[in-house]
């Protein structure tokens, strides 16, 4: 195991972070490998939401008193955090939201209602989650506008040539994962918003996948809105982020009315208040958001860099190992990957294969991912799923190979 | 045998299991053996969506007494639907209108009634009420 040595990060100083690892389920260590559906939180942030409601609690925003302005100042300081961690503008263009769900249901009910007619189509490809599927095609429904594909092929890639005529369509908005959390393709994003660029198409980057293994910087990728959720990036859930260059922004209508997002109210009319706070009705999950600031410090002490090269050891480590296993057939087999091995045991469901990993205190993922489309492609019920982040060691890669071994056993 | 003996049968059978996996290989036993519905009557409107395996449910009357026949592609689903169906079959509708599912429970298979699990259980014993309560 001398890729072990080779990478620079110190994983049991990472886990010792983590309380929630050293736990055990069903009698044995927990092995945590559901990473795709939510990261485990470190000890910072869980003692940030403890330190909030203990010390800070008030609302923000509002009051001239000295909690309120507490709140205020961390609130913010957060969004600084994201803006600079994602490497946007300004601040203006960094909106708290209840996560990438919200993010994406936002614009489409914004940005979308504005721009997109009857008779006109929105582009998403054959591998995005349902959450970036259902609200375009809510959107259709009520626009009569259309929803087209692109494909993909028997790896789990984007048809590029098929993008590109795609494109020629002239669709008002493109909207397409960065890192599919189904099948952990890393898409060629930059490429794609240049060539949709090209073409006049503003592009929506669902990063829900990539925030917490990939270095982001939304100017490089010259990203018109880039989503993604708190808890997916070792933060709390409940708090997400929608980054939209301000140009943009300013032009889309508000979504929620309320509190927080108006500058002036009378009963004959409402003057909005400016960004970012035009998006934000109501008070926010203010502890979360706040949180997500002490996730944002974890990640950047280890640096993504970092992150990335040893999340991807232990994707071609369990790569090499899970392929010894007799009749395992991998779904999404892409050259660029993110740490994400979706399989399948021949002639067993991927239910059983759950089950019995769980007893074996082995947390993976089974089922369809909230990507039935892309199901449907590979024509399979589902898979399971071992999603890695930067806590997982090599010998949790071992023991989910003794997993499956044991379950090929049981179910021989 | 009562309903109550059948489901005493079953808790007693699982408890000389000291470990998950013997009562796991048993299910599996059971999943793999028993055919336990036609193939005809696996159709669209017989089929429970679980989010994860599917599980088909027919029911009827015989003589008045229930008889379920049913059937999931997953396994381990299967075989407790097979310790369902051989629970209920051959009671009365009230039986098992009126039944309480702890049985279940103190075989230690709780967590597979969770709807987290999604794997149809939950809405199948669900349909077996519904068909039992009315026929009853």
């Amino acid at each position: 195991m001398t890729a072990i040595e080779k990478h620079t990060i110190n994983v049991t100083a990472i886990r010792s972070q983590f309380p929630i690892l050293s736990r055990n389920i069903n009698g044995k260590p927990l092995v945590y490998l559901d990473n795709g559906a939510t990261t485990q939180k470190p000890q910072r942030v869980i003692d940030a939401i403890t330190q909030y409601y203990a010390n800070e609690n008030a609302n923000i925003h509002r009051g001239v008193h000295t909690l309120s302005q507490l709140g205020t100042d961390a609130y913010e300081a957060t969004r600084e955090k994201v803006r600079a961690f994602i490497g946007a503008k300004s601040t203006h263009e960094i909106i708290f939201t209840k996560g990438t769900t919200d993010s994406i249901n936002l614009v489409a009910a914004t940005f979308g209602r504005q721009n997109i007619q009857a008779g006109e189509s929105i582009l998403i490809s054959a591998m995005e989650h349902h959450s970036n599927i259902v609200p375009w095609q809510m959107l259709c429904e009520e626009k009569g506008a259309k929803l087209n594909v692109i494909p993909i092929n028997d790896k789990g890639e984007i048809i590029y040539s098929e993008y590109l005529k795609l494109l020629e369509t002239k669709p008002k908005l493109l909207s397409v994962v960065y890192v599919s959390n189904a099948l952990g393709t890393i898409n060629p994003i930059k490429e794609m918003i240049a060539d949709a660029h090209s073409f006049g198409v503003p592009v929506l980057v669902d990063g829900a996948q990539a925030i917490q293994h990939l270095a982001v910087d939304v100017q490089d990728l010259d990203a018109d809105f880039f989503v993604f959720s708190g808890h997916k990036m070792y933060g709390p859930t409940g708090v997400g982020i929608l980054f939209g260059k301000e140009v943009l922004l300013n032009a889309m209508p508000p979504y929620q009315g309320g509190g927080d997002m108006i500058k002036t109210v009378s009963f004959a009319k409402t003057e909005y208040n400016d960004l970012p706070f035009k998006f934000e009705a109501g008070t926010p999950n203010i502890e979360a958001c706040i949180c997500l600031g002490k996730a944002i410090d974890f990640l950047n002490e280890i640096g993504l860099e970092a992150i990335a090269e040893y999340e991807h050891s232990l994707l071609t480590y369990a790569t090499e190992k899970l392929q010894n296993i007799e009749g395992i057939q991998f779904v999404g087999t892409a050259t660029e990957k993110s740490s994400v091995i979706s399989f399948n045991l021949e002639g067993i469901h991927p239910y059983d294969v759950g089950v019995i990993l769980d007893k074996m205190g082995i947390a993976v993922r089974t089922g369809h991912h909230c990507t039935q489309p892309l199901m449907a492609f590979f024509q399979i019920p589902g898979t399971v799923r071992a999603s890695f982040a930067c806590y997982n060691k090599f010998e949790e890669v071992d023991k989910l190979v003794e997993g499956l071994t044991k379950v090929k056993k049981m179910f021989a | 045998m009562t309903f109550q003996e059948k489901q005493q049968e079953l808790i007693d059978d699982f408890a000389l299991f000291d470990d998950w996996e013997g009562k796991y290989e048993y299910l599996i036993d059971l999943g793999k053996k028993l055919p336990i519905i036609a193939p005809e009557l696996k159709t669209e409107s017989r089929l429970v969506q679980g989010c994860q395996s599917r599980v088909w449910l027919n029911g009827d009357l015989k003589n008045g007494k229930v008889e379920f026949t049913a059937d999931s592609d997953a396994i381990i689903t299967k075989g407790i639907i097979s310790l369902l169906v051989n629970v209920f079959n051959g009671e009365s509708p009230s039986t098992v209108a009126n039944a309480d599912m702890d049985f279940i429970n103190k075989i230690g298979l709780k967590e597979h009634l969770s709807p987290t699990r999604s794997n149809g259980l939950v809405s199948m014993i669900k349909q077996m009420k519904t068909f039992a309560v009315l026929n009853s």
